[in-house]
């Protein structure tokens, strides 16, 4: 019997069979948000209208016997950072206040086509900078887990959607982790493709050297399944690589690792690091070992730079990349009063526009890139960038993929981290250097940590194009890891109440 | 590097446009101190013989032929702006008065 805990691989047969139907699925998905998103907060728009008329599309498609593509029908949540015709897309911003752009992202373009049901926009960190989603305008999203704690961010709405089964299904963006950490932080699956592999069109630019659009879900099949989906060629944008797809499925349904080589990343696991964390990352070793993988330990002696690198990286294309909310085309437009000039306006709409977090970055990232400063910061940052790309490619030489925790903590309190910027940006100290050079990485639940009984995540990065050895290892550990709790960890959640 | 001044951080939020009051402007001074300090390590690693990186993967220009494709409306191109008029964007006084 099909719920709305099923995988989306389960709800898809039960579509295939004639069990249920689109439309049925996407009400049940409908009333659990509106059962629970009261207190969870995982969206800030919902299009029930569209999902519910893509939903009766593909039944009638179906009972047509027309040939579907193997997600049609499904549910799904889009992080408010890609483009969908004529819903508001805020980007967790108040520039972009009551926005609906004019045009589909590439990704959403590529949904649509494959019969998936987006059922509305989730809550982020504004312009996805944040590791929390407290930066959001609208409000925070809280961790299915603990309605005291954060989901992770910036994509924290895709994941607490995720693990309050309010979609099977979930897109989220990965500048320096924010799939892969609301991952870790809900005990679901999110992956970060090479960079490349998912197309950057309408997808709204944070840092565009590192932004990288991809699947999340509740298993790692269901998180293949989604990215076949969007993966692909686009000549929309011009750093989309021009090669087949992984074959992601085909490697997620594997389920064999004998013989494979696995890197244990020594720097990534420990001071900092809780001690359940670590503890449940090295069970997740065992079991890898047991079905018949070698660990290794590689050392990566530049990752200790990666974090420093990234916040001078990220923040100066940032500060690139914002420049184009100026208040002239879209976007709020604040203190035009005949009299003022365009200068003056658009300095009023930024001051308005933009929240603290988003400022702190674009006046840091325009510190960087200034003359006089420029070599010793952004140049040296660069410079770093080439050298962790040589650890990587030094540990790709002794190992097939590359493992460590995705995070250094569980999911922390709402509002502990509030003052200490440099505390916040800790949180992605694993997940950071995967984006630095571009390559694969995937976190999947590994188990609860003994002290506080919250999730932990544990990450497995792959070469450059090669990300069906991230899923392979990565659906091969799941297995390993079901047949030991005797049923996913989102079984141990709490339930939530409804209203 | 030298520590950061408020008069420092006044002068890059004119560049990046960016109106701040004082008390913004005293805020972000400290913080920028403390974050400045914390990536300046990068220094420590970057030496002259190391190339540097710009984008993960080997970007080259890409040009397609010169042809008209479907593209927005006018109307939808400016189904966002904050004012239009006759088919164009509104915007502000760009020169003084004089």
């Amino acid at each position: 019997m099909t719920t709305i805990r099923s995988s989306a691989s389960e709800m898809a047969a039960a579509l295939a069979s004639g069990e249920t139907t689109s439309v049925e699925l996407t009400e049940a998905h409908y009333a659990q948000i509106e059962k629970v998103d009261a207190q969870v907060h995982a969206f800030l728009y919902l299009d029930k209208e569209g999902a519910l008329a893509q939903a009766a599309d593909v039944d009638a498609k179906r009972k047509s016997g027309a040939e579907l593509s193997p997600l049609a029908g499904i549910p799904l949540a889009l992080k408010d950072v890609l483009t969908q015709k004529g819903i508001p897309t805020t980007c967790g911003s108040k520039m972009l206040e009551g926005w609906r752009p004019p045009y589909d992202s590439t990704v959403v373009s590529k949904l649509k086509a494959a019969g998936i049901v987006i059922l509305g926009k989730t809550n982020m960190d504004e312009f996805a900078m944040g590791s929390s989603t407290e930066n959001s305008a609208y409000g925070v999203t809280h961790n299915p887990w603990d309605l005291t704690r954060i989901p992770g961010g910036s994509g924290g709405g895709s994941s607490a959607a995720l693990a309050a089964f309010e979609a099977p299904l979930a897109i989220g963006t990965d500048t320096g982790g924010s799939i892969r950490q609301p991952a870790a932080v809900t005990g679901t699956v999110g992956v970060k493709p090479t960079y490349g592999g998912v197309s950057r069109y309408g997808l709204i630019a944070f840092s565009s050297s590192l932004d990288q659009a991809g699947p999340c879900a509740r298993t790692v099949l269901d998180a293949a399944l989604l990215h076949e989906v969007i993966a692909g060629h686009d000549e929309r944008d011009s750093t989309s690589i021009n090669a087949p797809v992984p074959h992601v499925v085909k490697a997620a349904k594997k389920l064999d690792v004998k013989g494979m080589k696995i890197g244990v990343v020594k720097e990534l696991q420990g001071e900092g690091f809780q001690s359940g964390v670590l503890s449940k990352f090295h069970e997740g070793l065992e079991e890898l070992v047991a079905a018949g993988a070698e660990l290794v330990e590689v050392s990566c002696p530049t990752f200790d730079y990666a974090l420093a690198a990234y916040y001078l990286i990220a923040p100066s294309e940032c500060s690139s990349n914002l420049a184009r909310f100026d208040s002239m085309r879209y976007g709020i437009r604040v203190g035009d009063d005949g009299n003022r000039s365009a200068e003056e306006v658009m300095k009023l709409t930024r001051h308005e526009g933009f929240g603290p977090e988003v400022k702190r970055r674009i006046i840091l990232g325009t510190y960087a890139l200034s003359s006089g400063y420029y070599d010793a910061y952004y140049g040296s940052a660069q410079k770093v960038r080439t050298l962790l790309m040589r650890d990587f490619n030094a540990a790709f030489a002794q190992a097939d993929v590359l493992v460590s925790p995705t995070a250094p903590t569980t999911a922390f309190k709402i509002g502990a981290n509030d003052n200490d910027p440099l505390a916040m940006y800790l949180n992605d100290i694993a997940t950071i250097p995967v984006n630095m050079a571009g390559i694969g990485g995937m976190s999947l639940p590994c188990g609860l940590a003994e002290e506080d009984g919250l999730p932990v995540g544990f990450q497995i990065m792959s070469p450059a194009m090669r990300d069906d050895l991230m899923y392979q290892v990565g659906g091969t550990l799941e297995a390993a890891l079901l047949s030991k709790w005797g049923g996913p960890l989102l079984d141990k959640a709490p339930v939530l109440a409804g209203n | 590097m030298a520590a950061i001044s408020r008069d420092d951080v006044a002068h890059l939020a004119k560049l990046a446009r960016i109106e701040m009051n004082d008390s913004e402007l005293d805020h972000l001074a400290k913080e920028m101190d403390v974050i400045l300090g914390a990536v300046a390590r990068v220094q420590e690693v970057a030496s002259a013989d190391v190339p540097p990186t710009s984008h993960p993967i080997p970007v080259n220009n890409v040009v397609r032929e010169d042809v008209v494709r479907p593209s927005l409306t006018p109307q939808e191109a400016l189904s966002g702006a904050p004012a239009q008029s006759e088919d164009r964007f509104k915007v502000p006084q760009i020169l003084g008065e004089e």
